[in-house]
């Protein structure tokens, strides 16, 4: 284990608390909805605010540990930033705001200017932009010059905080496969913040999940796509979640109570024949069918609802409804102008018992 | 709203106001390019002592702009950002030159700093005498124009994202690098706007100068001194010597004004 941390902080309403170790060579996904104290912690780690309590060590060098009082002064920590809200100097231009982590070093400038010219080559950033402003720079050269000044030190942690939230579809598509090459490419720990689940998924090998300044979940990519924590990790992963007491309902079947409404789910073998809390049972919106009509068949479960939401990704849509218990499901564009699927518009859903899977705590 | 949009929609009785305002400040300038006695405007500049004047005037206001600088910007970093007790207290002092009548200033200078002064007696057996020097008169306006200078330096303070300052520190920026690499640069704008508005101060300084360093022509007669003087003996000259301080202030309002107001 080489970074290891453990914070405590109160920020006006809300109180964090996050706690994560990451190996070398691997990138920890910081994963959670706006407003869930992630950049907090980015603060943290990169000693712009210091937690109420907790501790933070890379590579047996404490950074800060609260209750003894050991303290890095943040100028000495090996850590290279991409700020949410880019935080480039302002008064300086692309080059100098990549050659400044040197040049705070005591790198001499022609040495400093020169290697944050060629880094910025290697990162696509257009040469003949390099004496341009902060304000000059499109959403896309911006970030660019970001990562490079997080680079250019070589330090042993990397913080990418959002590096694509504020750019638009075209540059974050541009900017996705150079941050992909960047953090395999760099050698210490890297954390990725983000609120994006598909960035979060491809890009990490362990994703922590912050709600509420709480971690409600933490594992690996597959381990997030089978057994999803919470509503709204599955949500983020595209499932359906039902989380309620599992009651037994004879003939090999069960049904899980939610507030929401119940599910049918095939009893599971190996358990004893008696109730259970706190079960999770989760449903692939591809094994949702829809009808116009009440159908007739062995699927058990049988919903009716209304069309809240229709949404199409290429040539498959997601439809959510409201229905008891709410539920997603995914058909082919296809289906929905077959069917005559409009947002607002009735519909029956129906799933096999077997195709829930149950997650026993 | 942009500044075409404002300019259409003027109420008329904001109009006339303001047309009313613009020409209470622009009568007396108009009023001494009218009554100047052109005539002899060059005879009178070399007679009057103008020229000598305004030489004392412009190193006299340009060492106190400098001299508040120097002492001013890091007031306002200590009341922006040290940990000092009684910071109200300190920061109502130090601006309190702004609201008092400069004579006042001028006899406080004289009881601190004049030969029998408090500290001005050490200085005197020391050898060095402030009163009736240029000097006294660089220390007059310095007196006089360094509450600018801590007001626009501290305002500026306080609206730096200090973010910035310390995504600059998490670089490995050492303190000293920080501020010489970020604060001041960033802080650009509000030093040079201190600055300027220091000079200018110091350049109409009358009160304090003439109470502290006297009215010695080639010594500590400054151009507003020198009106003071000609306008007993000579309103003529009173007249050009005030059109030489017109023009050299609006000559640096107008070069500084993108500077300065345009934020």
């Amino acid at each position: 284990m080489t970074l290891s941390v453990g914070l405590w902080i109160t920020r006006g309403e809300l109180q964090i608390h996050a706690d994560f170790d990451a190996d070398e060579g691997t990138t920890v996904a910081l994963l959670g909805p706006n407003g869930a104290g992630k950049s907090t912690v980015v603060d943290c780690l990169a000693g712009l605010t210091d937690p109420d309590d907790g501790w933070i060590s890379l590579n047996h060098e404490t950074w800060i540990d609260v209750p003894t009082g050991r303290f890095t002064p943040p100028e000495e920590r090996s850590v290279g930033v991409v700020f949410q809200t880019g935080l480039l100097f302002p008064h300086l231009s692309a080059n100098e705001n990549v050659a400044f982590p040197l040049r705070a070093r005591g790198v001499p400038t022609p040495r400093a200017r020169e290697r944050a010219g060629a880094l910025l080559g290697r990162l696509g950033f257009p040469a003949d932009r390099a004496d341009a402003r902060p304000g000059e720079l499109s959403g896309g050269e911006a970030q660019r010059v970001a990562l490079g000044r997080a680079l250019i030190h070589e330090p042993r942690l990397l913080l990418l905080d959002e590096p694509t939230t504020s750019l638009d579809v075209r540059a974050r598509s541009e900017l996705r496969p150079l941050i992909r090459s960047i953090l395999a490419g760099f050698a210490g720990v890297r954390v990725l913040v983000t609120h994006d689940p598909v960035e979060a998924m491809t890009l990490a090998d362990l994703i922590v999940v912050l709600e509420h300044g709480r971690v409600t979940q933490r594992g690996t990519p597959d381990e997030f796509r089978n057994a999803p924590r919470t509503s709204y990790v599955a949500d983020l992963v595209g499932v359906n979640l039902f989380a309620g007491r599992l009651e037994p309902s004879g003939d090999g079947a069960g049904r899980v109570v939610t507030p929401g409404g119940d599910v049918i789910v095939a009893w599971p073998g190996t358990l004893p024949g008696v109730a259970l809390d706190d079960v999770l049972a989760v449903l692939r919106p591809a094994d949702v069918s829809l009808h116009v009509a009440e159908p007739e068949g062995s699927a058990r479960n049988v919903l009716h609802g209304t069309i809240a939401e229709i949404a199409i990704e290429g040539e498959r849509a997601r439809v959510r409804l409201h229905s008891a218990p709410p539920i997603v499901a995914e058909v082919t564009r296809g289906s929905v102008d077959r069917l005559g699927l409009r947002e607002g518009g009735a519909v029956w859903a129906s799933f096999k018992a077997v195709e829930v899977r149950l997650i026993v705590p | 709203m942009n500044a075409s949009q404002a300019r259409r929609s003027t109420p008329l009785p904001i109009g006339v106001l303001a047309a009313i305002g613009i020409a209470f400040i622009g009568a007396p300038i108009a009023a001494l390019l009218i009554r100047a006695p052109w005539s002899d405007v060059l005879d009178q500049l070399s007679s009057s002592g103008a020229w000598t004047a305004l030489r004392l005037s412009i190193i006299v206001s340009l060492a106190a702009a400098g001299l508040s600088f120097v002492l001013g910007a890091p007031v306002a970093w200590v009341l922006a950002r040290g940990a000092i007790p009684g910071r109200a207290f300190v920061r109502a002092l130090v601006i309190l030159p702004l609201v008092l009548p400069p004579v006042v200033g001028g006899v406080g200078l004289l009881a601190a700093l004049g030969r029998s002064g408090v500290v001005g007696r050490w200085l005197d057996a020391a050898g060095i005498q402030l009163t009736f020097t240029i000097w006294g008169a660089i220390v007059a306006t310095t007196f006089v124009a360094i509450p600018l200078v801590i007001l626009a330096t501290e305002s500026g303070l306080r609206s730096l994202d200090p973010r910035f300052e310390r995504a600059a520190a998490a670089m490995g920026a050492s303190r000293w690098y920080v501020l010489r690499r970020v604060t001041i640069p960033l802080l650009r704008p509000q030093l040079a706007a201190g600055l300027v508005l220091a000079w200018a101060r110091a350049l109409g300084e009358f009160g304090a100068t003439i109470t502290f360093a006297g009215n010695l022509a080639g010594r500590t007669q400054t151009l507003p001194l020198a009106v003071y003087q000609a306008r007993q003996t000579d309103p003529g000259a009173a007249i050009i010597v005030s059109l030489i301080l017109v023009v050299l202030s609006l000559l640096v309002l107008v070069t500084m004004r993108d500077r300065i107001f345009a934020r």
